[in-house]
């Protein structure tokens, strides 16, 4: 059996997974309309917590209500995206204390990919759904400056914030191998760092700033972006022209991710957990 | 009588000695606590001031006190729905639970406010004291104040449990209660004033929120223990939770009969 | 290949446990060293604790050695794991590698593309394990709703789907009645003349080992405590089978039967267990040995078990 095979030969594995997994979930046809329910549901709620907030002020952090909803829109969609495919790594804890994760060391394929592939969550759609509808009325309302910059800023965000959500989730996982118990500590920057992107980070104090706007860099996903497409001026410490290093935002949180990986399944091996 | 309340109370230390066992998850709670605090403090900071330093009675300072006490509270009140019992309910080991000398809806509301008042040592104090030294809280300096508190918020716990029992005997009925569980996971938090305090809520909200039991878990007692209002209000907020808790425990009661009625019908 | 499928050179592997307030070195693995050649069937035996899953971790490359090294069918387990899992296949007992709440043709599909096996290979392998195993009768449930001898046979086909040089069994039989337990020994006996396939298997079952294996090896506390043949062990441990008999009328002891020795009696002498060297003698010159005596209603044959042939290996060992 070769071992140079082609890309779609190299992935046929992972699609065949994922695609079992996505049928397993529409199967149970009243269980995921519940599912999807549920999560429109979560994502309205959200919402609706900022939008309380704008019945009693008309501006928060400098910024209003339908340009807030451009900051929420970003965040919750890419997280929400994020989640759907990357949400199941939070499992990891089951799999330690079960053992189940050796079935995994068995299998000819990189350990991390396996976990990823292993499900998708497509209820996440729903709250992805809201989102979306957030980011519609942000993009129409809020005064958006439009031009070619301003759409390659959008789909760059968007992007990144994707990609810097999945990484926090893999930085989540690979802690895990040494959290055991405390497990719920990743919560803090994973679904914490999820509420900060929602906020417009000229509200934070400043260790605030370097914990989400730098170390967790949650302002890169949403407010940064979106206060450059607004052609806003950011806080201190966060100028707006961050906005366009969206892509370095994600790149640090798969390296931090990756390395925690690396780390914890070494410590795994080595006997740990 | 006095059998009985000693069996209750050994039910409620029990609940309390089954958290002990769990101080790494403790620690791993407080965290994740004390992050989602700090970016609440932040965003509500942010509006009192945009409202001009006050909003509704709040000023920064007990709007710093309602988020560290509600989050302190976190660990102790069940805003998710779920219970161990609604999944013995589902598949039947209840009927086992039915056997025993004790009323099921007592031992059960006991045990699990037990572990509640537990909880409030690893997750409630120190979300509390780290508040006061980071941000800053007050806290009301009349004795009377701190008795009603205390009433309060265990008024808030055990109604929190009876509240949850409800989803868990629904299961008699319904085959499947997550609709019910996901239905309160997301109301109890926003309509018992986990994300924003009551009195930032447009009135036809706030007049939703104090109809259902909600704000009785969280919102009053926060309010008590933070002062607002002075002890005129805080006795009435605390008359309102016993009303709420004497509403919700009948009901159980009637559908915890009801339910072991049909059980038994059933041939469980 | 001219080096064995299995190389174990002073492989040890420690671990640190928590004692209470202290912590304390657990050796799991001791300086095992043994050599296992492609092509046979070899029993893997110990206590509960004695370090057999540890072993089997290293082998695979799911642990490090702490000491000494292994090479799996020439490879290094940890460094090249993904090319070694092509190679092994590994069935766990007690845990499924299957999907739950897939049916078990899925969870098949699923690790052919996971072993890049091309369509052919696919559908052929799978007929041959689907007919051998009888699998086709629940090919399309969910691995949820299972039998446990159906989920053994399902796991066993899984693991040699890809049809690895070497099979790793831990606990296979555990749980499983008696007939299971004896179609999936009839399929490994099969599957080794067809392919040539190394049989390593651990289990507390001394009739998975009498049926199934060439050579044992014996582990107690991390060692290696014995290594050879299935009578030699017997021989080395002078272990008793023990037949179990219930009389129609209470006996006195049975003592000074010819190749059996009294072991106790219980209701007055109603049951009586005797023991004898298999070695020797059989189940049924004893019997009739007793009958001579008295009138037999029922009777049983106890196998030595694990935990007692290990505990004689370690005090010949010694």
């Amino acid at each position: 059996m070769a071992e140079d095979v082609g890309l779609a030969e190299r992935l046929r594995p992972y699609r065949v997974v994922l695609a079992s997994r996505a049928r397993s979930q529409r199967a149970y046809r009243t269980s995921f309309a519940l599912d999807l329910v549920c999560s429109l549901l979560v994502g309205v709620v959200e919402l609706a917590e900022i939008w309380v907030l704008f019945t009693n002020v008309s501006a928060l952090g400098g910024l209003r209500f339908n340009q807030i909803l451009l900051v929420f829109g970003l965040a919750d969609l890419s997280f929400s995206m994020a989640d759907l495919s990357f949400g199941h790594l939070d499992t990891l804890p089951d799999f330690l204390r079960a053992g189940t994760l050796d079935a995994f060391y068995l299998r000819p394929q990189p350990i991390l990919l396996q976990l990823i592939t292993s499900d998708i969550s497509l209820r996440r759609l729903a709250r992805a759904g809201v989102g979306a509808a957030a980011l519609g009325v942000g993009l129409a309302t809020g005064g958006v400056i439009w031009e070619p910059r301003t759409v390659a800023l959008l789909v760059l965000g968007l992007v990144s914030g994707y990609a810097t959500f999945a990484g926090l989730f893999v930085w989540a996982a690979g802690l895990q191998f040494f959290l055991l118990d405390g497990s719920e500590m990743t919560n803090a920057f994973v679904y914490g760092g999820r509420y900060a992107a929602t906020q417009p980070a000229s509200v934070w104090s400043r260790p605030l700033k370097l914990v989400f706007g730098f170390f967790f860099p949650m302002a890169f996903t949403a407010y940064l972006p979106a206060v450059t497409m607004l052609g806003l001026p950011g806080p201190g410490w966060l100028p707006a022209w961050l906005g366009w290093c969206a892509p370095a935002a994600a790149a640090w949180s798969w390296l931090m991710g990756l390395l925690c990986w690396r780390w914890g399944l070494r410590h795994y091996q080595g006997g740990g957990g | 009588m006095r059998a009985t309340a000693r069996v209750y109370w050994r039910l409620l230390v029990a609940g309390f000695r089954r958290q002990s066992a769990y101080r790494l998850a403790a620690l791993g709670g407080l965290v994740a606590n004390v992050t989602f605090g700090l970016l609440k403090v932040s965003i509500l900071f942010a509006t009192v001031r945009a409202a001009g330093g006050e909003l509704h009675g709040y000023d920064v300072a007990s709007m710093s006190t309602y988020v560290w006490l509600s989050q302190g509270m976190l660990g102790s009140v069940n805003l998710n729905g779920r219970t161990d019992l609604a999944l013995r309910v589902k598949d039947g080991q209840v009927a086992v639970d039915f056997l025993r000398p004790v009323d099921l809806q007592a031992a059960t509301i006991a045990s699990e406010a037990g572990a509640s008042v537990f909880a409030l040592i690893p997750r409630g104090l120190p979300s509390v004291l780290l508040g006061a030294l980071t941000i800053g809280i007050q806290l009301p300096t009349s004795p009377l104040l701190y008795l009603l508190g205390a009433v309060s918020l265990m008024l808030g716990i055990v109604i929190s449990a009876a509240t949850v029992y409800l989803i868990a005997v629904a299961g008699f009925w319904l085959v499947e209660t997550r609709g019910l569980q996901i239905f309160y996971m997301l109301a109890s938090g926003f309509l018992g004033g986990l994300y924003v305090p009551l009195s930032l809520f447009p009135q036809w909200l706030r007049t939703m929120a104090v109809a259902t039991p909600f704000p009785s878990i969280m919102m009053y007692p926060v309010d008590v223990l933070s002062g607002l209002g002075g002890i005129s209000e805080a006795a009435r907020l605390v008359l309102v939770q016993l009303a709420w808790l004497a509403g919700v425990a009948t009901v159980g009661q009637l559908l915890t009969r009801a339910g072991r009625r049909r059980l038994e019908v059933q041939g469980g | 290949m001219s080096g064995g499928i299995i190389e174990a050179d002073g492989l040890s592997r420690e671990f640190r446990v928590r004692d209470g307030k202290r912590k304390r070195l657990l050796t799991a693995v001791d300086g095992l060293t043994v050599r296992i050649e492609p092509g046979e069937a070899v029993g893997y035996i110990g206590a509960n604790g004695a370090g057999k899953s540890t072993t089997i971790k290293m082998i695979t490359g799911i642990l490090v050695p702490t000491a000494g090294r292994v090479l799996t069918c020439g490879l290094r387990p940890v460094p090249d794991r993904r090319r070694l899992a092509r190679r092994v296949g590994v069935v766990f007992g007690q845990r499924s590698q299957l999907w739950w709440d897939l049916p078990v043709r899925e969870s098949f599909r699923i690790l052919a593309a996971i072993h890049g096996l091309t369509g052919r290979q696919e559908s052929s392998r799978t007929a041959e394990l689907v007919e051998q195993l009888e699998l086709g009768g629940f090919l399309s449930v969910p691995v949820r709703q299972l039998s446990l001898g159906q989920r053994m046979r399902a796991e066993v086909a899984a693991a040699l789907l890809h049809s690895p040089e070497l099979v790793i069994l831990d606990e296979p039989t555990i749980g499983l009645d008696v007939l299971s337990k004896q179609r999936l020994r009839e399929f490994l006996v099969g599957e080794r003349r067809r392919h040539g396939t190394t049989l390593l298997l651990t289990t507390h079952d001394m009739g998975d080992v009498e049926r199934l294996c060439d050579r044992i090896l014996v582990i107690d506390h991390g060692r290696l405590a014995y290594d050879g043949d299935l009578p030699g062990l017997s021989r080395t441990v002078g272990a008793e089978r023990v037949l179990v008999v219930d009389l129609a009328e209470p006996m006195p002891d049975l003592t000074g039967l010819c190749g059996a020795r009294h072991l106790s009696s219980e209701a007055g002498g109603l049951r009586q267990r005797l023991g004898f060297d298999a070695e020797e003698t059989t189940a049924a010159r004893v019997l009739a040995a007793v009958s001579e005596l008295a009138e037999v209603l029922d009777l049983t044959v106890e196998e030595p078990d694990i935990e007692d042939v290990v505990r004689r290996i370690y005090a010949v060992s010694r």
